[in-house]
C-alpha cells in the first residue's frame, strides 16, 4: 500500500529529526527545529510559560528533581473567573478555622513525584494560599486559602500554567462516605487481627498443656483469658456478622452471615459453657481467627469492586465547567450550571462548547472526534446547531444556547453511561446466589447431623454439629476469589493494565465478541500524512503557507517534516473549506482541497486523479498555476494492532469494527486490519455504538475497546469496557480496564492473564471445596472434634493463599512472583 | 508460675495500647492516602510549605 510506505517514511524522517533535536529546558522533550537556537531552549510556548512562573515564584529547584514529568505543558490559559463566581462557592467551598476557605480540586495530568512537589508548592508562589495537599493516586489537590489576601482563580491560574488544569471535584461528598467506610474497615480489621493473635497465645499454650500436662489452675485461667479477649472480638469487629445476618433474616433471603454469624454464636457459646464448667473443648481462637480473616477477605473484594463506583462522579468533573457570556456588548465567564437556553455564550480556539445551541457568528471547524468519533473536522457556520463537548478550532464562534446543563446531547450520553454501569449488577448477585445455596446446605447438613447424633449418643450431639459448622466455614472459599483477584489486578498495574473489579477479569478469560473502535485505538487518533507524491522542492513553501493556519493539516506538515526549514511568506489568504494561497520567494502557491486548488490551477501530470479512494483526505499543491504535488492526510494505524489482532482472533475471539467515522475510511481501515467488509460499521453515531453493543450484548459476552466519549456509553454497556491510553476520561471512567501503555499489544496480555487468573480462582475454589467436603464428611461421621475442625480451618485458608500468591497471573518474570504485596 | 497472673493482665495492657494508637491513627485518616507520602518524603526540602492539619 503506497499510503502505509509513505507513513512509515514519514515517521522515520520524524524520528530522525528527534535525534538530533536539543531537549526542552521545562519538559525535555525535543525542541522542534523552528524553535531551536535559542537558550534557553522550549518546545512550545506552555513550556516557556511553565519555566518562567517557576523561576519567578522561586521554584527553580524544581529542575534539580531526579524524576520530571516529562510531557508538553499544556495551560488552558482560562482565567478561572468562575472560580471566585458566589454560586461556585456555594457549591464547592467550605469555611475552615482562623477565616480560611477550603475546596478540593480535581487536576489533569498529575501523575508522578515531581507533580507532588511542584503542586504542594502553590503557598511560595501564590500568596495569600496556606495549604495545598495533593493525593496523588486521584490526582486530587487540597487547597486553603485566605479570602481576605487572594482569589482562589489566582491559585487555578497558576496550577493550570504549570499543565495540571483544575476542575472542582464533584465527588467529594460520596468521598467522605467512602473514606469513613474505609477507616472504619481498617480499625475493625485491626483491632480483630490483635485479638485474634494474642487468643491464638493463650490458645498454644492449652494445646502444649494437654501434651506435656498443665495444672488444672493454669488451664482455666488461660480458659478465662481467651474467653474474655474473644468477646470485644464478637462484640464489636464481629458485629458486622451478626447485623449481616439479622438483615438477611430479615429480608428472607439466606446470605454468607447467616452460617458465620450461627457458627461464631454457637462456638462462642459452647466455649463459655466449657469454661465454666471446666472440662470440653473451647474454641475461642478459631473464633478470633474467623472474624479476622472474613473481615480481610471482605476488605480485598470492596477495594477490588469498588472503583467502579467512582465513574459518575469522575463523569461530573469533566463536563466543562464554565461559560463565556456574551451581555452588554463585553464577555464574563460565568459557571457552566448559570446557562440557560436564549444566552448567548462564545468559545474561542481551542475552547469546549458549553452547551448545545445554533452558531450566530463567526466561522470555524469543529473537532467532534470526542463526541463522535469522526477524525476529520467539521465546519460551522451561522446558522449550524453545535453541541457541548466540541472543541472549536482556528477561530471565534458565538453560539445561541438552545439546550444546557443536564439537557445537552453529552449530558444526555453520560447519563447513559452511567445508568449502563448500574445495570451490570446482575454478575455480583448470582455469586451472592450462589453463596446462598451453599449455605443453606451447610445448615441443612448441621441440623441433620446434631438430629443424628442425638439419637445416637446425645452428649456429643452438639460438639459435632459445631464441628460441622466450622470445619465447612466458607473462609476458604470466601478469600479465594477475591485474593486471587487482588493479587492478579496487583500484578496487572504493575504491567501498565489497570482493571477495576473481578468481574473484569473472568468475563475476559473466555473468547467472546471483541468491538473495537477504530479512530484513537486502532490508529493514531491523529490527522497525519499518510502520502506524499510529487516535488520534494516545494515542500519549505508549503510549511510557510501552513505556518499562517491553525488547521489540523497545517500540524499535520509541520510534523512529519520536523528537519525542514520554512520558508518566508507574504499576502497570505486562507478560505474556509478550501485552503491557503499566498506568495513564497516570488512564486504563487495555493494549497488546499482538490476543488480549491483544480480552480485556480491545471493538472497536467493528473494528479488529483490519483491516490487511494476514501481511505485519507486529499491536499494539492499548487506552483505557479500548475498542480506539483499530492498530499493524503489521514489517520495512522498503530504499528501494532495487525498483529494484536491476530493473536486474538487465533485465541478464538471475534472481532468487530465499530466507528463513528465514514464508511469508506472505515472499510479501508478495517480491510488492512483483516477484518470481514460484514464485520467493519461505519458512521455509527454514539447511540448507534450503544444499540449494537447491546444487541451483540443479547447473543453473549461482549467487549467494547473505544477512547472517545462517543465510545463511554458502549464501553459502559459492554461486558466488559476496554478504555485505551490517551483516550477522553469520560471513557476512561467508564472503562472497567485501562491500558496505561500506547498502543493495542496490551491487549492480548489482557486476555492471556485474564485467563491464568480463572485458572488461579478455579484451583483455590477447588481446593477449599474439597477440604469442605471432607471435613464435612469426617465431621457427620462424628471423626473430628471442634478443636480438630478449627485446626483444619485456618490450614485450608493457608492453602488457599498460598495457591493465589504463587499463582501466575500477569507478568511473567520471576520478580513479579516473588515477595511483594498486592498494589493498589 | 504464678507470676503468669501479673505478667499476662500487663502483656494484655500494651497489646490494648497498641491497639489504641492504631484506632487513633485510623481515625485521624493515617491510612487514607498511602501513595502520596511517600513520594513527598523523598523529594521533601528545606523550603517546603507548612504541611497540613490533621483533617
Amino acid at each position: 500500500v503506497p499510503g502505509a510506505e509513505a507513513a512509515s517514511l514519514a515517521r522515520a524522517q520524524g524520528a530522525a529529526g528527534a535525534a538530533e533535536a536539543i531537549a526542552c529546558a521545562h519538559c525535555g522533550l525535543p525542541v522542534p527545529a523552528g524553535l531551536a537556537g535559542e537558550e534557553p531552549a522550549f518546545c512550545c510556548g506552555g513550556c516557556r510559560t511553565a519555566w518562567d512562573v517557576l523561576h519567578d515564584a522561586g521554584l527553580a529547584r524544581y529542575y534539580d528533581l531526579s524524576e520530571r514529568r516529562a510531557a508538553r505543558v499544556e495551560s488552558s490559559g482560562r482565567t478561572f473567573e468562575e472560580f471566585d463566581h458566589p454560586s461556585f462557592h456555594e457549591l464547592w467551598v467550605r469555611g475552615r478555622a482562623g477565616g480560611l476557605c477550603e475546596t478540593d480540586l480535581y487536576l489533569e495530568g498529575v501523575h508522578c513525584a515531581s507533580c507532588v512537589w511542584l503542586v504542594e508548592r502553590t503557598p511560595l508562589a501564590v500568596p495569600g494560599v496556606a495549604r495545598a495537599e495533593l493525593d496523588m493516586a486521584r490526582g486530587i489537590v487540597r487547597l486553603a486559602w485566605n479570602p481576605a489576601a487572594t482569589r482562589l482563580s489566582s491559585a487555578a491560574r497558576f496550577l493550570d500554567t504549570l499543565g495540571y488544569r483544575p476542575h472542582p471535584f464533584r465527588g467529594a461528598r460520596a468521598d467522605a462516605l467512602r473514606r469513613d467506610e474505609d477507616r472504619g474497615a481498617l480499625i475493625r480489621i485491626g483491632v480483630a487481627g490483635a485479638i485474634a493473635t494474642n487468643v491464638m497465645l493463650a490458645s498454644v499454650a492449652l494445646y502444649s498443656g494437654r501434651f506435656s500436662g498443665m495444672e488444672a489452675e493454669f488451664e482455666r485461667y488461660f480458659r478465662w483469658i481467651a474467653m474474655l479477649l474473644t468477646a470485644p472480638a464478637l462484640a464489636w469487629p464481629g458485629r458486622v456478622f451478626f447485623r449481616g445476618a439479622w438483615s438477611s433474616l430479615r429480608g428472607r433471603s439466606l446470605h454468607m452471615d447467616v452460617p458465620v454469624a450461627i457458627a461464631l454464636a454457637g462456638a462462642y457459646a459452647r466455649g463459655v459453657a466449657n469454661t465454666l464448667a471446666g472440662r470440653g473443648p473451647v474454641y475461642f481462637d478459631g473464633v478470633a481467627a474467623l472474624v479476622f480473616l472474613l473481615l480481610v477477605g471482605r476488605f480485598l473484594q470492596t477495594r477490588a469492586q469498588r472503583a467502579a463506583a467512582d465513574s459518575g462522579e469522575l463523569l461530573y468533573a469533566l463536563s466543562p465547567p464554565t461559560a463565556r457570556l456574551v451581555e452588554d456588548g463585553g464577555t464574563r465567564e460565568v459557571p457552566a450550571e448559570a446557562l440557560v437556553p436564549g444566552m448567548v455564550i462564545e468559545a474561542r480556539h481551542g475552547e469546549t462548547l458549553p452547551g448545545d445551541g445554533v452558531v450566530i457568528e463567526g466561522e470555524a471547524r469543529l473537532d467532534r472526534s470526542l463526541l463522535t468519533g469522526e477524525s476529520r473536522p467539521a465546519d460551522a457556520r451561522p446558522g449550524d446547531a453545535v453541541y457541548a463537548g466540541t472543541v472549536v478550532h482556528g477561530a471565534t464562534l458565538r453560539v445561541r444556547v438552545e439546550r444546557a446543563g443536564e439537557e445537552t446531547r453529552v449530558a444526555l450520553l453520560l447519563r447513559e453511561v452511567e445508568r449502563s454501569a448500574a445495570r451490570r449488577a446482575p454478575i455480583v448477585r448470582s455469586a451472592d446466589r450462589l453463596a446462598g445455596v451453599f449455605v443453606a446446605v451447610v445448615l441443612v447438613l448441621a441440623g441433620l447431623t446434631w438430629w443424628g447424633w442425638s439419637r445416637v449418643d446425645p452428649a456429643k450431639a452438639f460438639d459435632h454439629a459445631v464441628a460441622l459448622l466450622v470445619v465447612t466455614c466458607p473462609c476458604a472459599l470466601a478469600l479465594a476469589t477475591p485474593l486471587a483477584i487482588t493479587v492478579a489486578i496487583g500484578r496487572a498495574a504493575r504491567a501498565g493494565l489497570l482493571v477495576r473489579g473481578g468481574d473484569a477479569l473472568e468475563a475476559l478469560a473466555k473468547p467472546a465478541t471483541l468491538v473495537l473502535d477504530k479512530t484513537g485505538t486502532l490508529t493514531e487518533g491523529r490527522t497525519s500524512l499518510a502520502e506524499w507524491e510529487g516535488d520534494d522542492a516545494v515542500r519549505p513553501a508549503v510549511l510557510a503557507l501552513e505556518r499562517h493556519s491553525a488547521h489540523p493539516i497545517a500540524a499535520g506538515f509541520a510534523a512529519a517534516w520536523p528537519g525542514v526549514p520554512a520558508a518566508a511568506a507574504a499576502g497570505v489568504t486562507s478560505t474556509t473549506g478550501g485552503g491557503l494561497e499566498g506568495e513564497v520567494g516570488g512564486r504563487r502557491i495555493a494549497i488546499g482541497s482538490p476543488a480549491f486548488v483544480l480552480a485556480r490551477a491545471a493538472d497536467p501530470a493528473g494528479l488529483a486523479a490519483r491516490g487511494g479512494a476514501g481511505a485519507h483526505t486529499p491536499v494539492l499543491v499548487a506552483e505557479d498555476g500548475r498542480v506539483v504535488a499530492r498530499a493524503g492526510f489521514g489517520d495512522a494505524v498503530r504499528p501494532d494492532a495487525a498483529a494484536t489482532l491476530a493473536a486474538l482472533r487465533a485465541r478464538g475471539w471475534r472481532t468487530r469494527l465499530l466507528s463513528g467515522d465514514a464508511t469508506p475510511v472505515v472499510l479501508a481501515v478495517g480491510a488492512r486490519l483483516g477484518f470481514a467488509p460484514e464485520e467493519c460499521t461505519g458512521g455509527a453515531s454514539p447511540e448507534a455504538k450503544l444499540a449494537a453493543i447491546e444487541a451483540i450484548a443479547r447473543g453473549g459476552r461482549v467487549v467494547m475497546v473505544g477512547d472517545g466519549v462517543n465510545d463511554a456509553a458502549a464501553i459502559a454497556r459492554a461486558t466488559v469496557g476496554v478504555g485505551v491510553k490517551g483516550g477522553a476520561e469520560a471513557c476512561l471512567a467508564a472503562a472497567d480496564v485501562f491500558l496505561a501503555r500506547p498502543g493495542v499489544a496490551p491487549l492480548a496480555e489482557l486476555v492471556e492473564g485474564s485467563a491464568r487468573t480463572l485458572g488461579v480462582i478455579r484451583r483455590g475454589i477447588a481446593i477449599s471445596i474439597a477440604y469442605n467436603v471432607a471435613g464435612a464428611a469426617l465431621a457427620i461421621g462424628g471423626f473430628i472434634d471442634p478443636l480438630v475442625a478449627a485446626l483444619l480451618m485456618p490450614a485450608s485458608s493457608l492453602t488457599v493463599v498460598l495457591v493465589a500468591w504463587r499463582g501466575r497471573s500477569f507478568g511473567s518474570s520471576n520478580r513479579d512472583r516473588d515477595g511483594e504485596g498486592p498494589v493498589r | 508460675m504464678s507470676v503468669i497472673y501479673i505478667v499476662l493482665p500487663l502483656a494484655l495492657l500494651v497489646v490494648g495500647a497498641g491497639v489504641a494508637a492504631y484506632v487513633w491513627a485510623a481515625r485521624s485518616g493515617q491510612f487514607d492516602d498511602t501513595t502520596t507520602p511517600p513520594v513527598r518524603t523523598v523529594i521533601e526540602d528545606d523550603d517546603a510549605p507548612p504541611s497540613g492539619d490533621p483533617k
